[in-house]
């Protein structure tokens, strides 16, 4: 006899009107790297780093810590703040480009420690812009019923690809990991991940690379700040028009945490003040494909963003990757357990589920900070 | 577009991106030892001159312009080829 879970695993969905972000969560590793500790190993300052890239501290995993263990921590707290169970994820993505192995992917081995059996899985490199494709993909999956709940990670060890005596790169580079349940809207309600605005520069992709996997990686950081500052905001300005959203109705923008710098200049273009600008690279560096859940999921804990309003997020990077999409932030850990008693699970196939989100969602909503 | 438009032009630039007041980008200065601005800021205004002059400053020539006079020479010398 065929089990529940595998045959779910294999049934497709009905299409849904659109996706959400359900729950975020985040992960840091223990170790804190100040500036102080690395100017004691390389040819740099406290001073130096803050002026040019806006960093004061950043976590470094520990020498035995991989991308999956990351991404098993984030993925798990997001997990656990969607009130799902493990056997309602049918797909689970892990943006990553920093892996220790080509295979197996980190998707199927992040799932089965999490206790999702036999979901769909799979590693997506689209390096700092990852966790952007990945959550469009994720979205798309809903929409057409190919999956009803996706875990979309985002995980990196950034560390183990850079020269710790390359003082242009090593003060830059962080590990960590951030992660979102993706689920449907209910019938006629509006998408919480609005269409993604995507595309990529193959040409320039010299400027930024890991050239085989005896190198550590390389960065043209002016022409890089060049190509972001100056061709990055029309997209962006791009995802708000198909959503629908006027940049003035943003309550963050959660942009790649390349370079304080970067994503300072993409603001004042795009004309987002910068109060609303997420500058959680500050103390957790540039953590690639990690940097947009992490910052995000941080400022949903700490309720600087309201659950129920609309952040832009903008992902770029190596081989000029960009993608940025709004979405609708989804209520904190601590909001969430005020504001919704669960009694037993939902089902999250049976036919009134998507009312029942519905009516959760209005609450939520109401009650958040 | 004289050179003394080029400087007060490129004075309210890098007033916007560095805070050195507009009055004291004079010809004779150099970015980095007399008005403290950094490589990143380079580029920065040099994306605010192709803005505003119209003349593009690629990073493999930005490199060599030091002073506030290379700059108003560059853009001098480019303004017609570019605009």
């Amino acid at each position: 006899m065929t089990s529940t879970v595998s045959v779910s695993s294999f049934t497709p969905f009905p299409p849904a009107a659109g996706a959400r972000i359900m729950s975020l969560g985040g992960y840091q590793p223990a170790n804190v790297v100040t500036n102080d500790d690395l100017a004691a190993r390389v040819d740099t300052s406290d001073e130096w780093i803050r002026s040019r890239v806006g960093i004061v501290s950043r976590r470094f995993a520990g020498p035995d810590e991989t991308v999956a263990d990351m991404a098993v921590v984030a993925g798990g707290k997001a997990l656990a703040g969607s009130g799902l169970s493990p056997a309602d994820i049918d797909l689970v993505i892990v943006a990553t480009c920093s892996a220790e192995a080509a295979i197996p992917n980190v998707s199927a081995v992040v799932a089965s420690r999490l206790g999702i059996v036999g979901p769909g899985a799979y590693d997506l490199n689209a390096a700092c812009a990852g966790f952007c494709y990945a959550l469009a993909s994720a979205a798309d999956a809903i929409r057409v019923g190919t999956a009803r709940h996706v875990l979309v990670i985002g995980s990196e060890k950034m560390t183990a690809w850079i020269d710790p005596d390359d003082r242009s790169t090593c003060i830059i580079f962080a590990d960590g990991a951030g992660a979102a349940v993706v689920g449907p809207v209910a019938d006629g309600e509006p998408p919480g991940i609005g269409p993604v605005a995507w595309g990529s520069a193959g040409d320039l992709a010299s400027r930024i690379a890991i050239p085989n996997r005896r190198s550590y990686m390389y960065q043209e950081g002016q022409a890089v700040f060049r190509w972001a500052t100056t061709t990055l905001h029309p997209i962006a300005a791009q995802a708000c028009e198909r959503a629908g959203v006027d940049v003035s109705e943003l309550t963050a923008f959660v942009p790649h945490q390349a370079n304080l710098r970067i994503i300072e200049a993409i603001a004042r273009r795009l004309g987002v003040p910068r109060e609303r600008l997420a500058d959680d690279i500050v103390h957790a560096g540039n953590t690639s494909s990690a940097s947009i859940p992490l910052a995000l999921s941080r400022m949903a804990e700490r309720g600087e963003v309201r659950a129920g309003s609309s952040a832009l997020l903008l992902g770029f990077g190596a081989g000029m990757c960009y993608a940025a999409q709004v979405v609708t932030v989804p209520l904190g850990p601590q909001c969430r357990s005020r504001a919704r008693p669960r009694a037993g699970r939902v089902d999250p196939h049976s036919p009134d589920m998507g009312h029942r989100q519905t009516t959760s969602n209005l609450q939520d909503k109401e009650q958040g900070p | 577009m004289t050179e003394q438009e080029i400087l007060a032009g490129l004075g309210e630039i890098i007033e916007e991106i560095a805070g050195v007041p507009a009055d004291e980008v004079t010809p004779g200065k150099s970015f980095v030892d007399d008005l403290d601005i950094d490589s990143l800021s380079m580029v920065e205004i040099a994306v605010a001159a192709q803005d505003k002059f119209g003349v593009e400053i690629p990073d493999n020539q930005l490199k060599d312009l030091t002073t506030v006079q290379d700059v108003v020479n560059f853009v001098t010398k480019n303004a017609g080829s570019s605009a």
